[in-house]
């Protein structure tokens, strides 16, 4: 009988861990940067997203030509000249979800560590940002900077407009499981 | 010889457990890999810089809201010498004003001084390029009426009707890769009114055009029209066109040489007299200048009030 019970329990737990899979629903990315002339602001809402709720690691994968900008040819120059989505369509994460309690409920504070991928180049980083798990569905939420120079994207010089340094980027996925 | 003995509950333990690993590790070392099967359908951009390659169309339209003033230059023959100063003496000057009504719909009015030509058109993009197993080309429609206000010859009374011709032209293309795109379009050109009764008034063509990106703000282009049935006593020649686009912030050149020297389709695909082999070549150049009339519906909001 023990027998059956554990063969009954293997033959369960893939099925279980399996359960412990979330995937992403909703999505919104946005990045924006601040300049003396004018802000620039763009937003996503194609990029998709998993999380191991067991192990607390997380993946996500923004096209780059799902950012949304209010001027045509400002979001043409982005995907053309500063990211090249042609050669580098999407921009990824990597990492794991650390610093939190997953029996607690509402928000509370994590930190991801991992491989960030823009524009071709990978870096180490470490992400601040919120969780939250109710029951089915896990809600993450984090704004963050990220140096433009670092991921090699070349703004040059003599542009009509300007772009900071430095831009802002907000990163939230709804999840529900898989 | 020992025999190895088969005990079925272990059996069983040894596989669920193996596949119970083996599904774990596939599901944590593939997140990433997991997430591009998800990705959808997205259009392919800028297959070319500008909505006009060099004399002719692209596929491309823009956004909606944007307005394009196109100003085009073309000069006298390259090969009539140092007194014409190589023809830039001489230009014939098109100014035109592109509206894209909607992302995929864009009239425009243009007026060029040869001929004092009125131009009207309507360009449609019907079909998007997209990655992930979407169309694999971009299609567009394109319709234009014209009219030339040029006075007749004395003795000649015209019509208006005489004055008007039409065309019709659908422009497919694809970006092979992020620095090379091609594209093929089969045109009809109907004219009202030609010279002669050896004349035929429509003119079918295949046009073929391509670039290649040089740098991330300049390209090269090309651009050829064959034509099928033009038949006149006048001298005619096929298009023949190479160009170069730089980029620069709100403003696009476009350079080029050409043996044609009219600027809408009626003009340099039935009605070009130079060769380009015997030098009867024009320099000439467009500039466009973008305005964003109207902004688009803008980024979107957040999920919910809660983010």
């Amino acid at each position: 009988m023990k027998t059956i019970n554990i063969i009954i329990l293997s033959l369960l737990l893939p099925v279980l861990a399996h359960a412990q899979n979330y995937k992403s629903t909703e999505s919104y990315i946005r990045f924006f940067s601040e300049a003396p002339l004018e802000n620039i602001e763009a937003v996503n809402k194609d990029a998709v997203s998993a999380f191991n709720g067991k192990t607390g690691e997380i993946a996500f994968s923004i096209p780059i030509v799902g950012f949304q900008f209010e001027k045509s040819l400002m979001q043409e120059h982005f995907n053309e000249n500063y990211l090249e989505s042609g050669k580098y369509p999407t921009a990824t994460f990597k990492g794991k979800i650390n610093g939190y309690d997953p029996k607690e409920t509402g928000f509370q504070d994590a930190n991801a560590t991992g491989k960030m991928k823009i524009h071709g180049v990978e870096k180490n980083v470490e992400i601040k940002g919120q969780l939250k798990v109710d029951g089915d569905k896990v809600t993450i939420k984090s704004v963050f900077p990220i140096k433009i120079a670092d991921y090699d994207i070349e703004i040059p010089k003599v542009v009509f407009y300007n772009i900071a340094e430095v831009v802002e980027v907000t990163v939230n996925f709804e999840y529900a499981k898989n | 010889m020992q025999r190895i003995k088969l005990n079925p509950v272990r059996a069983i333990l040894t596989v669920s457990l193996l596949l119970l690993f083996s599904r774990s590790a596939f599901s944590q070392d593939d997140l990433l890999n997991q997430l591009q099967e998800d990705q959808k359908p997205v259009p392919v951009s800028a297959t070319f810089k500008g909505a006009r390659v060099i004399n002719g169309q692209s596929i491309e339209t823009r956004d909606g809201g944007v307005m394009e003033v196109v100003i085009q230059h073309r000069f006298g023959r390259v090969n009539s010498g140092v007194e014409n100063f190589f023809g830039l003496d001489e230009a014939y000057i098109r100014l035109g004003f592109d509206f894209a009504l909607t992302d995929h719909l864009t009239v425009g009015i243009g007026r060029s001084s040869h001929r004092k030509i009125y131009d009207t058109f309507a360009k449609y993009s019907f079909l998007e390029q997209k990655t992930n197993g979407g169309s694999p080309v971009s299609a567009t429609a394109f319709l234009s009426a014209s009219t030339d206000t040029q006075d007749p010859p004395s003795g000649v009374e015209l019509e208006f009707r005489h004055t008007m011709s039409y065309v019709g032209e659908v422009l497919v293309a694809r970006k092979f890769s992020p620095g090379f795109s091609a594209q093929l379009m089969p045109v009809w050109v109907h004219r009202n009114l030609v010279q002669t009764p050896q004349d035929v008034n429509d003119v079918f063509a295949l046009g073929v055009a391509g670039r290649q990106k040089i740098s991330r703000r300049s390209a090269l282009t090309f651009e050829y029209y064959y034509q099928f049935n033009n038949t006149t006593e006048s001298e005619n020649y096929n298009s023949l066109s190479f160009g170069i686009d730089i980029e620069t912030g709100g403003h696009v050149f476009q350079l080029h040489i050409s043996n044609s020297r009219g600027m809408i389709e009626k003009e340099f695909i039935a009605d070009t007299d130079g060769k380009f082999l015997d030098g009867d070549i024009h320099i000439g150049f467009n500039i466009i200048r973008v305005f964003q009339l109207k902004k688009k519906g803008g980024p979107p909001k957040p999920m919910d009030d809660s983010w």
